[in-house]
């Protein structure tokens, strides 16, 4: 059942990539990653117990840490700056 | 004893790998930026907790329940929080979310036609 | 005061909770740390009732075992909704008002919208929140204000 829930959450992950790369506007594309990190949590500690290492958990909560932190520092550059759309040079 | 736990931890572990699978159907699936997320929004509450929970039925030592506990408080913590960030610098940007008239105009003719 | 001792509880069972190793090397590392982290955080004046929140914690496990209920509710719907596909939706955006007097009480309640899968609290002016909703039914029930209501008598535990 472990492993099944892992094979679950990979197809997930790949969805999500999926959709970070079709993502028409680039919020979609940072939603995408933003659902990656928090499945890469639950990847981490099904691994962990897979493996039967818990001490995986211990990455796992620096990664939810870590993920949490790439986000808000994307959305407060786009607080500063915008994000305009990229006017055409040619 | 030892069934039921091993059990009931298979069940949480099978309704949260669902739930996931359908958020990640959603995300797919879904029109518009807005509504895709809340697709996210279910993998990131009741999948997570569920699939945290069946971890905790697996019976492993104190410390890493804990642990467990640990992380799933910090994933209800920490998601609104981004998604709300994620939603604001949208809308802000004017990025303007799909809304539905269907439904409404239908209610206007089901108003208008009994008058 | 007491929000400077709540505080150094909590970092003090973090600590012991992630370290494992129970030496007195490492428990006076702890401390040390400790003192630090205090230090740093006194001197940018942020130890008060908005970071430490401990006048909510009587309260608190009543109000989030039945946000806990809403939650599984309303994940049923969604991925009921995602099932059925994209003729089913009805996104809606509208704005709710606020009826808390604090700013926390206000972000409880905007971060309470937003953990229930189905609404988004957008954006928070004043006591205006704009909500965006999968479905039309979601914006009737956070109309009906039991949320609102109950994050109320949450706040006002004080």
């Amino acid at each position: 059942m472990l492993i099944a829930a892992t094979l679950a959450i990979l197809v997930v992950m790949i969805l999500a990539i999926i959709r970070g790369v079709l993502g028409p506007t680039l919020y979609d594309r940072i939603l995408a990653v933003n659902m990656f990190g928090t499945k890469t949590v639950l990847l981490i500690s099904l691994l962990g117990f897979v493996m039967g290492r818990p001490e995986f958990l211990d990455i796992a909560m620096v990664y939810a840490l870590i993920n949490f932190v790439s986000v808000i520092c994307i959305l407060r550059y786009s607080d500063a700056f915008g994000f305009k759309p990229q006017e055409k040079d040619s | 004893m030892e069934t039921i736990l091993s059990i009931s931890s298979a069940l949480c572990l099978l309704i949260g790998s669902f739930l996931c699978l359908s958020g990640g159907v959603g995300i797919l699936r879904f029109p518009d930026f807005y509504t895709r997320m809340h697709a996210v929004g279910v993998t990131d509450t009741l999948a997570a907790a569920m699939i945290l929970i069946g971890l905790m039925l697996q019976g492993p030592e104190w410390i890493a329940i804990l642990k467990l506990i640990m992380i799933l408080l910090m994933t209800l913590f920490i998601s609104p929080t981004a998604s709300h960030a994620l939603a604001q610098a949208a809308i802000r940007n004017s990025l303007w979310p799909l809304i539905d008239t269907q439904q409404e105009t239908a209610e206007e003719k089901s108003h208008r036609t009994p008058s | 005061m007491r929000h400077t001792i709540s505080l150094s509880i909590g970092l003090l069972l973090f600590w012991l909770l992630n370290s494992g190793h129970y030496t007195l090397m490492i428990l006076s590392l702890c401390v040390v740390s400790i003192v630090i982290v205090l230090t740093i955080v006194h001197k940018m004046d942020v130890v008060d009732h908005e970071a430490q929140p401990v006048h909510l914690s009587r309260k608190f496990p009543a109000y989030s075992l039945w946000l806990s209920k809403e939650i599984v509710l309303s994940n049923v719907t969604v991925v009921k909704h995602i099932w059925l596909g994209n003729e089913s939706l009805s996104p809606t955006l509208t704005t709710l008002k606020a009826s808390q007097i604090t700013d926390m009480g206000k972000v409880i309640y905007a971060s309470s919208i937003t953990l229930t899968p189905g609404t988004i609290a957008l954006d928070l002016v004043g006591d205006r929140i704009m909500v965006h909703s999968l479905l039309r039914d979601n914006i009737t029930a956070l109309e009906s204000g039991e949320m609102d209501r109950r994050v109320s008598r949450l706040e006002a535990q004080c």
